[in-house]
Formats: C-alpha cells, structure tokens, sequence
C-alpha cells in the first residue's frame, strides 16, 4: 500500500500497521494530549470502513467470553479484529484493575488481532469519550472489525450507540421477569439481543421473553432487534450471533442514505459532547482560579443562597469573561 | 488554545508466566496497585513471555509485574526480557514477585530486572518502588 508523505510521521505509521505506534497513539487520546489533533485530522479520510460492534449488558453476562469467541470466529472468516474493552476506574483513587484480557485467547502472534484495555476514568455512560477517537484510530488502522465491550454498569449504559454501528446488548436468563424488558433504556439500544449462557436453564424463556418484546413495539427506523441464544462456554451460538450482527448492517446498507443516516446522528452527538466537554473544563479550572468561587460556596452551605442562583452567578461570570477574550 | 491535559495514571501490566496457579499474590498486588491510583491490565494466569510482551506493547503499559511461584522463574524472567529487547521495547522496566532464592534474584537483578519482591514485602514497598521505577511519560 502506498503511504502519501503528507501525513504525520506517527498517521503514517498506524497506517503501516505499526502495533506500537498505534499503543502509544491510544495513551495520547486517553491522556487529551492536545498534540494528537493533527495526527487524527489526517487520519479521518481514512476512516469509516471498520465495521463497529458495540456489546453491552450488565456485569456478569460474559461480555468478554462472548468477544473473546467472537474473535475466534471472525479470525477464521478471515476478519482482521480490534478489540476494545472498558472497565470502570475507581471514583475514589482513580485506579482501575482492566481484567477482560484473561478471558481473550489469542496467538500473540497473529497480527490480525489488536486488544486494548480502556479505564472509563470518571467519564459516565459506560463508553468513554476517547473510546470514539480509538476505534477511528483502530479503523485507520485497516482493522476490519472493531469490538467494542462496555463498562458493565447495567441499565444506562447506553452511549454505546453513539459508537457502534451496530449494539449487541447481551443478558442472561433470570435476569428478571419480562416487566424488565419493557423498562427504558438497556432494551431500547438493542439492535441484537443475545441471550448468553445458554446452557443454563430458563435462557429458552428469556430469549422468549426478548422476542416478544421486539415484536411487541414498531420497528425502530425499520428494524426489529433479532434474538439469539449463545454460550460463549460451549462454544455455540456464535454463528448465528454474527449472522444477526452482519444482518443489521445488511440492513443498514439496504437503502441509500439509512447508514449515513445513522451516522450523521452519531456525529451529531459527538460534536455536542465535545464542544460541551471543553466548555466544562474551561469553566472547571476559571473556578478553580476565581477566589470569589469559595464565598459562593460557603454563602450555599449557610443558607443564604440557593444552588440555583449561586450557579447561574457562575455561569454569567465564567461565560461572559470567555466571550470577552474571544472578542478582544 | 492548548486544551489542559489530563493526568495519566501509571499503566501496569500484571502476569503470571509459567504453569503454577498461585495467582494470589499477583491479584493482592493488583489490587494495591489500583488503590494507588494506577490502570492495572491484570492478563491473568499461565502465559506465555510471547503474549505478556505482545500485552505489554497493546496497551503500552509503563511497567510491568511478573510473578511465578513455580520454580521456573529462571527460565520465564529472562524469557521476556529477552523478547522486550527483541522487540525494541527498552523503556519498560520489570518487576518481580514470587518464590525467589536470593541468588536467583541477585542474577535476576543483574539482567536487568529492576526490582524482586518475596514473601513478606510490604505492599506499601511494592507500590513505592512502583511508582519509582515505572517509565515517566514525557
């Protein structure tokens, strides 16, 4: 493959498939090192062929079992694989102990296969914001699919369509009776349901369960969530799995427009959240800075202010400073 | 405007090479290792110096522990440090923990493994020679 000169050193070398220069790519996006910028303009071009699939699901479902068989399928169609998995960083200390590598088995010398370990550092919905500028990364890279497994945090986890163009969200049996799948949130995400360990009994009613509800509501633009059983232990399922995953995005092609769609939405979503996530950080540290930001403080603790009006002195404060550099 | 960077944790690799199924100490070692703020890529039991290297260059950890209780640390040790070099990866130091006569872990030390812990080392110890051995990002 040629390699125009005109890219960064370090685009370059994530488009040769350089493994260590993408590592070291993925540190820089999770650390908001602002000089990863230019590297990842160059890179957008570049993006867009991966197909993304998102699994999520509350803890204990077998997420990682699931990919890690995933994996082994899609590496015998062929498939180049890029996994990404998060776990959740502690509130308190800002550690994280990321165990999902323990259930992926790979030959390290396959270099079909990249798998990365993510903490979700204090960001909330369960997929971090660097999560979307990695898989970018991992598609620029040529990976033809890229895995994306989820904090396990159960019911709002639902950021993961903002993602993956397509979400698995995985369950097993007894998990609740078939009330829980009318609640909002986790249920309405699904574009495959899979229902994991299988083998167990009671997983016929769940998938059952999970059936009905895809048929009981109007097909969400056009497509009703496709149930399938699976036991990432034995082994099975994992066919069907990926035949209902390659389905979606069959459908998603089907009709001109549908994919760019869903894809316009999903950047819609992005450029918010970025914007919003500067706007925050800016206003965090002026606070820091503002020594008045203590009496307001202490002026709600006492009662003589409300959260409300103390907030929106902040907001007038920090916002119209900003718009008055902006000016100068 | 340079956007304000976020402060990066320390990233470990935990992993037990070789066959015992001790994991113990590895998890309790983990776990400080969280509590003191680090992202700790735990890979686990039995694997080979090939996948620990090939995990250590995903996720491009600063540090990485290696703990055996089988007696082959002699065998597994260098292994990996050997295929770090191979690998041209020069800048992340190793750490040892495990059942580790005082002459092994002399020669150990001297290859080039920066520190061996054995039984009875305080987990406030490990962490401190951690924090101080671990690669610092530029």
């Amino acid at each position: 493959m040629t390699v125009p000169r005109a890219l960064p050193a370090e685009a370059r070398a994530v488009v040769r498939g350089d493994r260590r220069a993408l590592a070291q790519l993925i540190t820089r996006i999770e650390s908001r090192d602002p000089s990863v910028a230019p590297i990842l303009r160059a890179l957008h071009p570049r993006t867009g062929h991966a197909t993304v699939v998102g699994l999520t699901g509350p803890l204990g479902v077998g997420k990682s079992s699931l990919v890690n068989v995933l994996l082994a399928h899609l590496r015998s169609l062929g498939k180049t694989v890029a996994v990404v998995a998060v776990d959740p960083s502690s509130p308190f200390t800002g550690g994280s102990v990321l165990g999902d590598r323990i259930r992926l088995e790979r030959d390290p010398g396959d270099a079909g296969v990249f798998i990365r370990s993510m903490a979700s550092r204090g960001r909330a919905g369960g997929v971090a914001t660097a999560t979307r500028e990695v898989v970018r990364l991992l598609d620029a890279a040529h990976y033809d699919v890229v895995l994306v497994e989820t904090v396990g945090s159960g019911q709002v986890d639902i950021e993961i369509r903002d993602v993956a163009s397509t979400s698995v969200v995985v369950l097993v049996p007894h998990l609740g009776d078939e009330v829980q799948t009318l609640k909002a949130g986790l249920f309405e995400i699904a574009d495959v349901f899979c229902v994991n360990k299988s083998d167990l009994p009671g997983a016929d009613a769940a998938a059952k369960d999970l059936s009905e509800l895809a048929g009981l509501g109007a097909a969400r633009d056009g497509w009703r969530p496709v149930v399938v059983s699976a036991s990432a232990r034995d082994k099975t399922g994992v066919t069907e799995l990926w035949t209902a995953i390659e389905a979606h995005e069959a459908f998603l092609d089907a009709e001109p427009g549908r994919r760019a769609e869903a894809d316009r939405r999903r950047i819609a979503n992005e450029l918010v959240e970025l914007v919003r996530d500067r706007v925050a950080r800016e206003a965090a540290e002026r606070l820091q800075a503002d020594p008045s930001h203590g009496k307001l403080l202490d002026e709600v603790a006492e009662r003589r202010l409300d959260p409300r009006t103390a907030a929106d002195r902040i907001y007038e404060r920090t916002h119209g400073s900003s718009s008055r550099t902006r000016r100068r | 405007m340079a956007e304000p960077r976020a402060p990066t944790p320390i990233r470990v690799l935990i992993a037990k090479p070789g066959l015992d199924g001790h994991d113990r100490g590895a998890k309790v070692v983990a776990r400080a290792l969280r509590d003191a703020g680090m992202e700790v890529i735990y890979a686990g039991l039995r694997q080979t110096p090939e996948e620990i290297v090939e995990s250590a260059i995903e996720e491009d950890v600063d540090l990485i522990g290696l703990s055996c209780l089988s007696g082959a640390h002699m065998a597994l040790f260098p292994r990996v440090l050997k295929l770090l070099k191979t690998r041209k990866v020069r800048d992340v130091p190793v750490f040892a923990g495990g059942i580790i006569p005082d002459d092994d872990a002399k020669r150990l030390r001297r290859i080039g493994i920066k520190a061996v812990f054995g039984p009875g080392t305080t987990l406030e110890e490990i962490v401190r020679t951690a924090r101080g051995i671990a690669r610092h990002r530029t």
